[in-house]
């Protein structure tokens, strides 16, 4: 309750500022789904892979007892402390105790307790798990590796609990960066990145993890990796946008729709290796796009969108590509209802992108 | 293959007294639970479950209390210790904290920041390789000692040959072991095939040891399209699936948290394995050191983590690497055993890893091991070490010190080794390198395929594009392009 009083004050939207997305667009058959928050559903996609596989291992800095965000819960319990364990507190030894796990045939599913502190781990992702397999010739490769990270704004981080740190991975060729926007999504992402083949960067949207509430399939299942999808149909202007910022991204074109503007919304999902064709796709339909993320605006992950959208949509584009981002400032305490990528910001852009 | 052997007596008793002159050194627990000590950490309590194990299971048990033991006896030990063990009035107090009890005392008193001497170093022979009076070692059969020999010897001419081929533009870069051919070959031969080798980049010699041949080290260091690694890392970033060798990467000290989490996987698969870890002492200033040495620790993990302290990391003395006792004494700090070792002494190599090796597998731990050695080359072919340290330093550890020479009168005073065999032995490993760089460079470049794959099990449609895109360029332009390179 606290969260949401303070996510009310500070965007003066109430709980419609974070309203979590559906994906009734997916092709999950629904079977026994419960509404569950998106905490649950992660809990429920280790529970799986665990269960399903004697050879995953969850582990990180407080995961025995649930884990400071819960996603844990009961694990340890279920599965024994030689599974699902506390690690020392040290993100570089984390993910390199990951690695050589993972480069022994298991599933090494790590926990970053929060994305602002993965920089320790950096060398460990970008030096060696990325190139693993490729320095060797295929010879080992730490595929079974998937570090979970929640990322994002709160209403209240500040500096270091409010980052996303996508970008950074996202110029590293061998590791694959996944961002889910719902639970449904967030549990059938999160088994494909435990299950693929490849060291995967699994960032969760700390922000919905209690807010965000959606029917989940209580089964097994995968969403595919590297597939976009369009999760709202418009002809005016193309959104692309990952994990919590679309609930932002939709209120916005929701108040579009009443000036008469009908925006297509789509949800990257992965953002190496990404989706370029539903994307591109989409702005031939278009002939316009914005990009919003929450990171700041210099070197973010949408300056590749735009690069690449205007490589391969250049005579199609009927005005240039927005960007409506996180300012290239460090995250700030009290300013961040100015630092944030608003609704309202979103609809000025969509407006003056559609009227250019 | 080998059997305890003492000097001056074969009782058993004897036997394990002599084998604890090796002098690892505990951690505080193994302290606390053999020492008798009334107080330190176990103060009043029973044993703990995890201390009746190793009271009940290990071999080692008793040796560690010898070690203990022995240890009171030495001055860097009595220092160290007076800080576990609690004499002063407050003895009956104690403050029940998360993780043990600590006891109380009176008495305001800093732990020094250095021991008053230097940990010993164990060796088993003396610069000449004479046996030194009553030393104790695992002894090496003949057919052993002949190999690691023989093997010490190939590593010396690899080294020169490899150097050479490199100053002659017929490789891009070279780095030699040279000075640390005893570390590289008894610690490989105190191994079995599947305990899994995590390399920093000198330990070569591990893999020849283990059968890599020497066309496959010339291959990798061409680059060409038998190389395993396809070309794409610099020579001698070798790698081999089959052999249990992860691929060398550069970075320092990054293997020695992924040392932990294979140990682990071992430990959790039952496998009477260990992991072993090289590094130099330069790497121990990384923080995976500190991350690798933890975490091995706190999961219980079976691994031996290598340190060749060679005195130098490139152009960096170990004087302004650390203010430590070198290596040896952050073990404990960490909970782990440890041991310095003469790493010029291959028999002293050989005997500590074997320990070490039992001790990891047998009760589930990590070891720490400090060899002192000497970087007796350049650090590689991009350095010139006499821009920094002296030639004088650099000739004693080469003429004075060599392991290479020290070893090989040990296996000659055996009658092992004769002067027709060292001939014979180095013309023909000269000659079978010499035919292999010859094979090497003739083989043919991987193909431009081999750039694209294994960046993922399979290419993603931006590489197919790049690549597509690529050979459209090359087609256009084919003289910007090496011709060595099959399209």
């Amino acid at each position: 309750m606290a969260l949401r009083n303070i996510l009310g004050k500070r965007f003066g939207v109430g709980l419609a500022g974070r309203r979590p997305l559906s994906t009734a667009t997916c092709d999950v058959e629904s079977g026994n789904a419960k509404a569950i928050n998106l905490y649950s559903a992660i809990n429920q996609a280790l529970l799986i892979a665990l269960e399903t596989d004697p050879r995953a291992f969850v582990f990180g800095e407080d995961v025995s007892f649930g884990g400071v965000f819960r996603c844990t819960t009961g694990l340890a319990d279920r599965f024994g402390k030689a599974r699902v364990f506390n690690t020392p507190l040290c993100e570089q030894g984390i993910v390199g105790f990951g690695i050589g796990l993972a480069a022994m045939g298991n599933r090494a599913i790590a926990e970053i307790q929060f994305a602002d502190y993965i920089y320790p781990a950096f060398d460990q992702i970008v030096n060696e798990a990325s190139k693993f397999r490729y320095r060797s010739g295929n010879q080992f490769n730490c595929g079974g590796l998937t570090i979970r990270a929640p990322y994002g704004a709160v209403g209240h981080g500040g500096h270091y609990h409010s980052q996303s740190p996508e970008a950074f991975f996202c110029h590293v060729p061998g590791i694959k960066v996944v961002i889910p926007r719902s639970p449904r999504q967030a549990k059938g992402l999160l088994l494909s990145c435990i299950r693929d083949p490849n060291p995967v960067v699994f960032f969760e949207p700390k922000w919905l993890y209690r807010l965000a509430v959606e029917e989940v399939p209580e089964h097994d299942y995968m969403l595919p990796l590297s597939e976009a999808e369009v999760i709202r149909q418009g002809s005016d202007i193309t959104l692309v946008g990952w994990g919590a910022q679309l609930s932002i991204m939709e209120q916005a074109c929701i108040e579009a729709e009443r000036d008469g503007i009908f925006c297509e919304l789509i949800d990257l999902k992965t953002l190496i290796p990404w989706d370029k064709e539903t994307v591109e796709a989409s702005v031939r339909k278009t002939g316009r796009v914005l990009i919003s993320h929450e990171a700041p605006v210099t070197g973010g992950f949408g300056a590749e969108i735009s690069a690449s959208i205007v490589e391969r949509c250049f005579l199609r584009l009927e005005a240039p590509v927005a960007r409506v981002c996180g300012l290239d400032t460090p995250f700030p305490l009290v300013f961040e209802p100015f630092y944030m990528p608003t609704k309202n910001k979103i609809l000025d852009a969509i407006k003056a992108t559609v009227n250019y | 293959m080998a059997n305890w052997c003492r000097i001056s007596s074969r009782t058993i008793a004897n036997h394990m007294r002599k084998r604890m002159n090796q002098g690892f050194i505990g951690s505080a627990a193994d302290i606390s639970q053999t020492s008798g000590l009334s107080s330190a950490l176990n103060n009043g309590r029973p044993v703990s479950d995890r201390n009746r194990r190793y009271q009940t299971s290990s071999p080692w048990n008793r040796a560690t209390l010898l070690c203990f033991q022995r240890f009171k006896s030495t001055e860097a030990e009595k220092q160290q210790d007076s800080f576990l063990s609690s004499d002063s009035d407050d003895d009956h107090q104690s403050l029940d904290f998360p993780g043990g009890k600590v006891s109380y005392t009176s008495e305001m008193s800093f732990i020094s920041e250095s021991s008053q001497s230097r940990v010993p170093c164990y060796r088993v022979l003396d610069d000449d390789g004479e046996l030194i009076t009553d030393t104790s070692f695992q002894q090496v059969s003949k057919e052993v000692a002949v190999k690691m020999y023989s093997n010490m010897v190939s590593l010396q001419i690899m080294d020169t040959i490899f150097y050479e081929a490199q100053r002659q533009g017929r490789i891009s870069f070279y780095l030699t072991s040279a000075g640390e051919e005893a570390i590289n070959i008894a610690s490989a031969a105190a191994l079995t095939e599947q305990d899994i080798i995590l390399p920093q980049y000198r330990e070569p010699g591990v893999l020849l040891w283990r059968g890599f041949t020497l066309q496959e080290f010339a291959d990798q260091c061409f680059g060409n399209k038998a190389d395993y690694g396809k070309g794409r890392q610099m020579p001698i970033h070798y790698g081999s699936k089959k052999h249990n060798f992860f691929t060398i990467s550069s970075p320092i000290a990054t293997q020695l948290p992924q040392a932990a989490g294979i140990a682990y996987s071992l430990k959790m698969d039952n496998k009477k394995a260990c992991v072993v870890s090289y590094i130099g002492d330069g790497g121990t200033s990384e923080g995976d050191f500190h991350a690798g040495l933890n975490f091995a620790a706190v999961m219980e993990a079976p691994v031996i983590f290598f340190c060749r302290n060679n005195g130098w990391a490139i152009s960096t003395n170990v004087s302004e690497q650390f203010r430590s006792d070198g290596i040896v004494v952050k073990g404990r700090a960490y909970g782990i055993r440890s041991i310095r070792v003469d790493g010029n002494d291959a028999l002293a190599v050989y005997t500590a890893v074997s320990a070490a090796r039992e001790m990891a597998v047998n009760e589930n731990r990590p070891i720490l091991i400090e060899a002192l050695t000497y970087r007796v080359g350049h650090h590689s072919t991009s350095d010139d070490s006499t821009k920094y340290r002296k030639l004088d330093e650099i000739v004693y550890w080469k003429n004075t010190r060599n392991p290479v020479n020290r070893f090989r009168n040990w296996v000659q005073s055996n009658g092992w080794w004769s002067e027709q065999q060292e001939t014979q032995l180095r013309n023909s490993v000269r000659k079978q390198l010499l035919e292999a760089i010859q094979v090497a460079e003739k083989t043919e470049k991987p193909p431009l395929s081999e750039m694209f794959s294994d960046v993922y099990d399979y290419p993603p449609s931006n590489l197919e594009e790049q690549e597509k895109h690529l050979r459209e360029t090359i087609s256009r332009h084919p003289s910007d392009y090496p011709t060595d390179i099959p399209v």
